[in-house]
């Protein structure tokens, strides 16, 4: 990075740190906080997504779709998420090849399922045995971003689910009495006034959903984790690529002081929309700002 | 092999009894069952540890958080934001990689290492700081007219504090404290996914699922036996949480009671 990094004899001075953190795999390491945020920013709007789906399934008046809706927040929410991110990431590689499979390979005669094995034809491999390296990469990558929108989906179902509920029930009773069909009401009435209700239940999430991202190790993306656990590694004590002893405390230190700022950053942040969204509603928090601004109690 | 060969093989192999070599292939449900099973017995323990010893720890955190001296607060303000605000996982690795170093220094810290004692100090920790943000949101929320009428019977100090405020206390996190305890128990599961390592293949409950899922490339029977046998566990859990909070009613009339409200699981 630095030219006076060419110089031997920097080993043993303070600017050897400079150099020691820009090397290129540390730009990895660097890199994949990148991988983290953008897993957030992906995941967000997924998992809203889901939720709302989710919620909506709920409380629909088809019964098996209500069911449907049902099953899936209180399944989700009764097991080990953990135990959901190792099950959903094989579960989901396996169903997408499976149905690739049928489309693809209709005359295969052979079970997919042999013994210990799961085989399915060559074409319908995904990605394909001949795709390249960032192919890999990527296709593994949107898995995780599946499976956490799939887990938190069912959180932020089961928030949404309350705040629709927490809409005062005059309003909805008001809406039909001037005739809006089922679809309306939901529309236009339901659906702009949740968001206050589910907003407190969200921020939580999100806090949630920040300390989950570590967990994108176990599903086999180079995260954040994985480069400290290879960068303070030493890769055999005698032998070694790195000119250190075993610096994983200190990597994940870092790990830990990022996440704290990550949550406090977020708290003063959410803390702020809250604020925003609380002015002027019929709230304790509304109310709390008004006498705060000097309005008749 | 029959069924009651393999219980007898299995059963107690996540602590190191029986058979030493795991099932390699053809692998039947009942092996699947019995070392599912026999992983729980870690997940309880950590939990259990953690619970009981967090439970203690908790409510020196909530007496000093809400404390006026600042000595007393800041540390208890400044552990439970440590451990509430970043990710229980991290906090594993880096325990794990800290005592690897600790060894180096002292011989005290050996036993640390292992997961046995090492991750069961980081989820006491980890509990203790999470219950400790719910005894102290109940702490503010004691009745004024409590703490007036034990003034007014001249409790003071101690005595008020063992008879008033802390059963109240109790009394209003409960259902909170119901689902944290619930919420530790699953996150039990991520000791042997992060840097403690399973010693001799003794693991826990997921240790286990995921081998057979590794193995079979099949995640539709291990994984779904592992949420069966939580699935009990947390009704044990709520059953016994209950009964607790029953107690701690017993005064009330029918209509103030405090209902258990199950709300468990998020991340951690």
């Amino acid at each position: 990075m630095f030219n006076f990094c060419t110089d031997p004899d920097t080993l043993p001075k303070l600017e050897w740190f400079a150099c020691y953190l820009t090397t290129g795999k540390h730009m990895g390491f660097y890199f994949s906080f990148g991988t983290v945020l953008l897993l957030l920013a992906i995941t967000a709007p997924a998992a809203l997504l889901f939720g709302f789906g989710g919620a909506s399934a709920a409380r629909a008046r088809f019964l098996p779709l209500r069911w449907f809706g049902k099953a899936y927040i209180s399944i989700v929410r009764g097991v080990p998420d953990i135990a959901f991110f190792l099950f959903f990431v094989i579960a989901l590689d396996q169903g997408f090849e499976w149905m690739r499979h049928k489309v693809k390979c209709p005359d295969w005669d052979q079970p997919i399922r042999q013994g210990n094995d799961f085989v399915v034809c060559a074409q319908a491999k995904l990605p394909l045995g001949t795709a390249p390296q960032w192919v890999h990469e990527t296709y593994g990558f949107s898995l995780a971003v599946l499976t956490f929108a799939i887990v938190f989906g069912a959180f932020s179902a089961n928030v949404i689910y309350g705040a629709m509920r927490a809409v005062p029930k005059a309003q909805i009773e008001t809406a039909e009495a001037y005739g809006m069909s089922r679809r309306q009401t939901f529309w236009r009435i339901l659906v702009p006034q949740m968001w206050v209700f589910a907003l407190p239940g969200l921020s939580n999430l999100w806090m949630v959903l920040i300390k989950a991202t570590p967990l994108l190790f176990l599903l086999g993306v180079e995260d954040i984790v994985y480069w400290a656990r290879n960068l303070g590694g030493t890769a055999n004590p005698r032998f070694t690529d790195y000119p250190h002893a075993d610096w994983r405390m200190w990597y994940f230190l870092a790990l830990l002081v990022f996440y704290l700022l990550f949550t406090k950053v977020s708290e003063l942040v959410l803390d702020r929309i809250m604020r925003r969204l609380s002015h002027g509603q019929d709230t304790a928090a509304g109310e709390a700002q008004r006498r705060a601004a000097g309005g008749p109690p | 092999m029959s069924c009651w060969q393999t219980v007898q093989d299995y059963a107690l192999r996540s602590v190191g009894i029986g058979e030493r070599l795991l099932p390699r292939e053809d692998f039947t449900l009942c092996e699947q069952f019995t070392l599912i099973g026999s992983g729980m017995i870690w997940n309880i323990y950590f939990g259990l540890v953690a619970l009981l010893a967090g439970f203690f720890l908790a409510t020196a955190l909530a007496m000093g958080k809400a404390s006026h001296n600042r000595l007393l607060r800041k540390p208890s303000e400044w552990f439970i934001f440590l451990f509430r605000g970043s990710p229980l996982f991290i906090q594993f690795f880096f325990a794990y990689f800290l005592f690897l170093s600790l060894k180096g220094v002292s011989s005290v810290f050996d036993p640390f290492t292992s997961a046995g004692l090492g991750a069961a100090v980081v989820l006491f920790f980890n509990t203790a700081a999470y219950t400790g943000e719910i005894f102290y949101g109940a702490l503010l929320s004691i009745p004024r007219g409590d703490l007036e009428a034990a003034d007014a019977y001249g409790f003071s100090g101690w005595k008020k504090f063992r008879k008033i405020s802390w059963p109240t206390m109790l009394r209003l996190a409960w259902p909170a404290y119901t689902n944290e305890a619930i919420f530790l128990f699953h996150a039990t599961t991520l000791v042997y996914f992060s840097g403690f390592p399973a010693w001799q293949q003794r693991g826990d409950a997921l240790y286990y699922a995921s081998y057979f899922a590794d193995k079979t490339f099949n995640p539709f029977i291990p994984y779904p036996i592992l949420a069966m046998y939580f699935i009990l566990f947390t009704l044990s859990v709520v059953g016994v949480f209950g009964l607790i909070n029953r107690r701690l009613n017993r005064h009330l009339p029918a209509e103030r009671r405090s209902k258990l409200r199950l709300r468990p699981n998020l991340l951690r």
